[in-house]
């Protein structure tokens, strides 16, 4: 890490040439602030302690012991923030009695880090989506039969990646971060042993995972090698003209666009936006649901949190208007498919891959106005934020009903399974019923102010496009709610369905899959649901299994949207701060 | 010590909140305590409130509260915050100290219902609402509060909702409010729009132009009239009685129906940039209003609908006083209303109670003796609001009288009727319901009714079994006269059978063939013909007997015939309640039918009306003497005994009209009203206690305009009005609807469409993901050849 970022301050040398010098040179040691690296360290030092001191002492295993530890880890890290925050601000105002003006924020170990309130906000939100994924897990696995520490350990270096990947000021430590995140999600998503669909989920994941990360690293080097420089502000200094190299970046400018493509793969799969989003709704319905939670979460705040640096930090200037109308197609087209798409599901983990995707793009409705240069960049930036704030715990909320709802073996998803829950479970239907509305974007939730604020910042461009694409996503958003309501209407109006319904229902859906495409592994999945329909039937009279920490982090996911629904400015001083730390 | 305001809603609201999750468990009567607890402390908080205000000087007694930033959008930013000033504190002092009398009262009242610890989460939800209404310090806040004490009206109203009439009296008032709500809402946009504000702050120091001043105003009299039930939108009030009898006297009486006055008191500056016009609209509003519901008030026979049309009477003269600047009467006026009428509906809920849930006061009479509690403070409350000096009722309608006098004569005229008309029905009241015979233990015209029915019945029963008999009968007879029949026919064989045999042997010889044989048949017929005749007169006999038999069953159906005539034309010769009854009318004579009077009779006879517990009394006590002692807040004598009026000041930003009458000229008008009220007690006296005059000439429903606008409205509702409303769904059904499920339609298949791009293959999507990258890559290159 060390070597590439100081190959990276002396850009303009050849590599082989910079390597072969510091062999023979002493390497200059970095000071590294271990106060500012503490929620990275504390992450991953716990992963690799939670495996260890398992193997160690095999009696830690059970008993809850594995999830208390992952959310001590995460709380952890949270109680960092202020201290890191309050330390941030002092270096501020002593900039300031000292008469240099600048943003908190700090460069850490040579420069491939960096630290500041942005990094700070997205370090909070995955250590919220560890704790609250963690709590999720707790009563899968045991209803699962799959207790093991592995699980947690791999959340928690996953989440290290995560923070890693928002806080590079390095491209290569952007990879490495990236990396660091997906690999253990690609385990994670096939570690339901007993379960094919998960194995054939993380296999896909893992296959088209590795493919968007080929083509991140060769946006790297393409970019390295127009600009000369791999770090963030490096690339933004060569794009001012002040390349190191004396190169002036028109000249390299293609390969810059080419750089600037590949790169935008890479994140545009990571959050699953059209058109990369092709892997989600497969891999979303075979993982584990509680993993699903933390995809949806953790990993999209994480791609988010890497994209905002590296798109409206490195390539924020003159390029930005070259990538800007790219995310506006990009952002319309993923809220109107994902919308769409969702509809016509019937397992209820492909309508919320789906729901995901719409959601992708109204973030990067918001990317596309942080991007520019008025006044509108910045209620951009802050809407997304905001955003991810608001789908974190809405998303990880949803996958904890589901995860509840999908009953032993993780398959019961039909939408069918949520006939009469309201009878049944009152209080998990109801906070489930508040987190619907909330993906709603219904007034009162914080679903409204998120796609109120990345709509309102998309208008305020004033811009043909910024309107049109506020237009798309008001329409997106009118659609999306009939799918949302599906499930509410589900849950409310109707009982548990009689056999012959059910058996109804799996023979036009069997038609259904007979008529139209009768090759497509699609329709195979629907008469399959039909299927479970007819299964359920069967279970429906069995008790539902409603572990406490999981109705827990339904039921705080729900209080939380309502909050930030009532009282949308908790913490706008804050948010304000992290929005601002994207302008240099 | 203002600090504390936050606190006024805040206890009912927290006894709401602990009532939703914990009301079921504390049961009865802990919830009860609870909730009284709950508006005691908010009657605690706004007196400490109080004594801080007051601890300011005069023109210092305004506080803003601001809790937190609700809408923070733009340049249109609402706070949850509250506006203490002299007038908002005056509404809370009597809302939260009425309101804690009727939480109290209410424990007693409602002993033993099913839904006991709801009906208070609904009253302190009821209290909170209100609190917000009167304290918010912007036009929304208060319109959340408006909204809400709307739907605690509502739902309070249909308490006992598994009665359809009780349910429907609820709707009725829901959607009768809707229309007022609409005026709330479009002038708080057009005040919006003019000034930028809906901050009590700003609307109240703004100047306005006086066109949009006055449809500002006309918007919020449109509100004001929903909710303090004025002419058209009254018709709700009535109907909504149906509610339990506390939550009639708290928010059918007391608080709610005054927070139109309130409105339209609080925006004063805003009616003084209004065309007068506007204001001499709410004046003649609230006297036409006052005049139309008096003249209802004196045919009703329910004791609650007295005391709503009565209401409904006062707060038009509350409108009134507002329509002529007369905002510290209104005041008055409306927190003296406030405390005798809440003592009359709850006093009438108390004798309600004791009667064993009888409402009708032809059925009361008497009960002075039976419930002296109930009754003393009855009548406190009757004095006071017929305005017999010196209780409560006689200050504060003096005083909006004299500003109606002082604006103009005629409105001075209907008020002054209006006053006559409330003396003349609260003494009929008091009468039927405290004095002369005690009608409770009489029989019913329906019992009555019902005893003849058995009788009916019964004679029915015997002419059946009779008719039954004639058909018996009768089929006997024609099978006796078929045997007859028989037997003639057997006689008339028997002879011809000798006559043959006879001759046979006469043409025969002795000792010829056959003739001993013939000698033997001769003989044998010889003996038959006897024996069938003998048969024959038996069954003659027989036939005459069944014949007589028919007969008598004839004559009994005739009999029976007589009878059940006789029960349907004497029937109807007793009064029943369809005859209007006076303090010592008689009982219906029910001697003829004493034996067969229905169960709901005989039970009656052995229950005895009885007091209330002291939760109910107590309240009574409590409020009589406020509304004995009222008139000290505001007596006209010195200028120093217009505490009030000096207290409401600041408030009213010297809106308050100045009246020019000299001090001989308010004596006058002062003592031709004590006149005219004592004279209209005097002669419903007449009437009711002494017989002179025939009350069914007084009562005359022609009269009650009131009534027959409620039923015009309901037909036209029910008819034309049915139709529009029948066409506006269909519209909505087939064109609104149809454009939401057509776009769901369209949605659904353009997701079907789409579907087919998820193979599920992974080669599949790798191609996919390859392909877009070309793609982009494409774009970027292309942009940069354009350029």
């Amino acid at each position: 890490m060390t070597v590439l970022s100081d190959i990276s301050l002396q850009a303009g040398h050849l590599v082989q040439a910079t390597l072969f010098a510091q062999t023979t040179q002493p390497v200059a040691t970095p000071t590294i602030e271990w106060l500012y690296l503490a929620p990275i360290i504390i992450l991953a030092l716990g992963g690799i302690l939670l495996i260890t001191l398992t193997s160690i002492a095999p009696g830690a295993r059970a008993n809850h012991i594995p999830t208390l530890f992952t959310v001590a880890c995460g709380m952890t890290g949270l109680v960092f923030l202020p201290v890191i925050a309050g330390r941030l601000n002092n270096l501020v105002s002593d900039a300031a009695a000292s008469g240099t003006a600048a943003r908190p924020s700090v460069n850490l170990v040579s420069s491939a880090l960096v630290v500041d309130h942005f990094t700070l906000w997205i370090t909070g939100l995955i250590c919220v989506a560890v704790i609250l994924v963690a709590l999720v897990l707790d009563g899968y696995l045991g209803r699962e039969g799959l207790e093991c520490p592995e699980w947690y350990a791999l959340l928690l270096i996953s989440a290290s990646g995560g923070i890693i990947l928002a806080s590079a000021e390095d491209l290569i430590v952007s990879f490495l971060g990236l990396e660091i995140l997906s690999i253990a999600v690609y385990v994670l998503a096939s570690l339901h042993l007993r379960r094919s669909d998960s194995q054939e989920a993380g296999f896909k994941y893992f296959i088209l995972g590795a493919l968007s990360s080929a083509f991140f690293l060769y946006g790297i080097a393409l970019v390295y090698g127009a600009t000369g420089s791999t770090t963030m502000n490096g690339i933004a200094r060569s794009m001012e003209g002040l390349n190191a190299a004396g190169l002036s970046p028109a000249k390299n400018s293609s390969m810059v666009m080419v750089g600037l493509a590949m790169l935008l793969v890479g994140f545009g799969f990571k959050v699953s936006a059209f058109p990369l989003h092709i892997w989600t709704p497969d891999v979303y319905q075979g993982s584990p649901t509680p993993i699903v939670g933390f995809m949806a979460s953790a990993v999209k705040v994480a791609a988010f949190g890497g994209m905002m640096r590296v798109f409206l930090i490195a390539f924020g200037g003159t390029f930005a208007s070259d990538w800007r109308l790219l995310v506006m197609g990009m952002a319309g087209l993923s809220v109107l498919i994902g919308s769409f798409l969702a509809i016509v599901q019937t397992n209820i983990k492909r309508t919320m891959a789906f729901s995901s995707i719409a959601h992708a793009g109204f973030m990067l409705v918001g990317m596309y106005a942080a991007a520019s240069p008025s006044a509108a960049g910045d209620s951009g930036r802050r809407a997304v934020l905001f955003y991810l704030l608001a789908y974190t715990f809405m998303s990880i909320g949803t996958f904890a009903v589901i995860t509840v709802v999908g009953r032993q073996g993780d398959g019961d998803h039909s939408i069918e399974a949520y006939r009469g829950l309201a009878k049944r479970e009152p209080i998990l239907a109801a906070a489930f019923a508040v987190l619907l509305f909330g993906q709603v974007g219904a007034p009162f939730t914080a679903g409204f102010f998120a796609k109120f604020r990345v709509i309102a910042a998309a208008a305020q461009v004033d811009e043909t496009g910024g309107y049109v694409l506020a237009g798309v996503a008001m329409i997106g958003a009118a659609i999306g709610a009939f799918l949302y309501l599906r499930v509410v209407v589900a849950m409310f109006l109707d009982d548990t369905p009689s056999v012959a319904a059910g058996l109804a229902h799996a023979a036009v859906a069997e038609a259904d899959g007979a008529g139209g495409h009768a090759d497509a592994p699609d329709d195979v999945a629907v008469s399959g649901d039909a299927v479970l329909v007819s299964e359920r039937v069967l279970v429906s009279d069995q008790a539902l299994d409603v572990p406490p920490l999981a109705l827990g982090v339904a039921v705080l996911a729900a209080a939380v949207t309502v909050l930030l629904g009532v009282f949308p400015d908790l913490g706008a001083g804050v948010l304000a701060e992290a929005a601002l730390s994207l302008v240099r | 010590m203002l600090e504390a305001a936050w606190l006024i809603p805040a206890f009912p609201l927290a006894g709401f909140l602990m009532l939703v999750l914990f009301g079921r468990r504390m049961g009865e009567p802990v919830a009860g305590w609870f909730a009284t607890a709950a508006i005691g402390g908010s009657f605690l908080s706004t007196v400490v409130v109080f004594i801080g205000l007051l601890g300011e000087d005069p023109s210092e007694r305004f506080f803003l509260q601001k809790i937190f930033t609700w809408i923070p959008s733009g340049t249109f930013s609402v706070d949850l915050g509250f506006f203490v000033d002299p007038l908002s504190i005056t509404m809370c002092l009597f809302v939260t100290g009425v309101g804690s009398l009727i939480h109290l009262y209410s424990i007693g009242y409602m002993h033993g219902d099913a839904n006991f610890s709801k009906f208070f989460l609904y009253l302190n939800l009821f209290a909170a609402s209100m609190l917000m209404l009167v304290l918010g310090d912007n036009l929304l806040i208060t319109f959340l509060g408006w909204e809400g004490v709307g739907a605690c009206s509502y739902l309070l109203i249909s308490f006992w909702f598994e009665d359809p009439a009780n349910a429907s009296a609820g709707k009725k008032a829901f959607v009768t409010n809707r229309v007022g709500d609409f005026g709330f809402m479009l002038g708080t946009f057009l005040l919006f729009n003019h000034i930028g504000s809906i901050r009590y702050a700003d609307v109240l120091t703004s100047h306005i132009s006086t066109g949009t001043a006055t449809v500002i105003v006309l918007l919020f009299l449109l509100a004001a009239a929903g909710k303090s039930a004025q002419i058209p939108l009254f018709v709700w009030l009535p109907d909504a009685m149906a509610g339990p009898t506390p939550v009639s006297a708290l928010i059918h009486a007391a608080t709610m129906v005054t927070s139109g006055v309130y409105l339209l008191t609080r925006l004063n500056p805003v009616l003084a940039q209004a065309d007068p016009w506007a204001t001499s609209v709410i004046a003649w509003l609230g006297a036409m209003t006052a005049l139309v519901a008096a003249l209802a008030a004196i045919s009703q026979t329910d004791i609650k609908k007295v005391l709503a049309y009565s209401t409904v009477s006062q707060l038009g003269y509350l409108f009134l006083a507002v329509g002529v600047g007369a905002y510290v009467p209104a005041i008055f006026h409306m927190v003296t209303h406030a405390f005798f009428k809440a003592l009359l509906f709850l006093g009438s809920g108390s004798v309600i109670h004791g009667m064993h849930d009888e409402q009708d006061m032809r059925r009361m009479g008497g009960l002075a003796k039976l419930m002296p509690i109930t009754a003393g403070t009855f009548i406190v409350g009757w004095l006071a609001i017929a305005g017999v000096p010196p209780f409560s009722g006689f200050w504060s309608k003096d005083e909006i009288l004299l500003f109606a006098w002082n604006d103009n004569k005629l409105l001075w005229l209907v008020g002054f009727v209006t006053a006559l008309l409330t003396a003349f029905y609260m003494t009929r009241q008091v009468i039927l319901t405290f004095f002369g015979r005690t009608r409770f233990w009489d029989a019913t015209a329906g019992e009555i009714g019902e005893a003849f029915d058995t009788i009916a019945e019964r004679a029915q029963a015997k002419f059946v079994a009779a008719a039954e008999g004639v058909t018996v009968a009768s089929a006997a007879v024609d099978k006796a006269k078929l045997d007859l029949d028989k037997r003639t026919g057997a006689v008339t064989k028997a002879q011809t059978g000798l006559e043959e045999a006879t001759s046979a042997l006469a043409a025969s010889s002795e000792g010829a063939d056959g003739y001993d044989k013939l000698v033997r048949a001769v003989d044998k017929a010889t003996k038959g013909v006897p024996k069938a005749e003998a048969a024959l007169q038996k069954a003659v006999s027989k036939t005459a007997e069944l014949e007589l038999a028919v007969e008598k069953a004839e004559s009994a159906i005739a009999e029976t015939q007589i009878e059940s005539k006789q029960a349907a034309s004497i029937s109807y010769d007793l009064p029943g309640d369809a005859q209007y009854v006076t303090a010592f009318s008689e009982a219906p004579d029910i001697t003829a039918v004493a034996d067969d009077m229905p169960d709901s009779y005989r039970h009656r006879q052995e229950y005895h009306p009885h007091e209330s517990p002291w939760t109910m009394t107590a309240p009574l006590v409590v409020l009589a003497f406020a509304a004995a002692a009222g008139g000290l807040m505001n007596l006209p004598f010195t200028h120093k005994l217009h505490f009030l009026a000096n207290w409401l000041e600041p408030s009213l930003f010297a809106n308050e009209v100045h009246v020019s009458t000299s001090t001989s000229g308010k004596w006058m008008l002062a003592v031709v009203a004590v006149l005219g009220g004592l004279s209209a007690i005097v002669a419903a006296f007449a009437v009711y206690l002494r017989g002179r005059g025939d009350p069914a000439k007084i009562e005359r429903k022609d009269l009650a305009l009131a009534v027959t606008w409620d039923s015009v409205l309901a037909k036209f509702m029910g008819g034309p009005g049915r139709a529009l409303f029948d066409g506006a769904s269909w519209f909505d059904k087939t064109f609104v609807d149809g454009a939401v499920n057509g776009a769901a339609a369209a949605a659904q298949a353009t997701g079907k469409g789409l579907k087919p791009s998820q193979s599920g293959l992974a080669r599949q999507y790798a191609l996919f993901i390859t392909g877009t990258a070309g793609l982009i890559g494409l774009w970027f290159v292309l942009r940069l050849v354009a350029s």
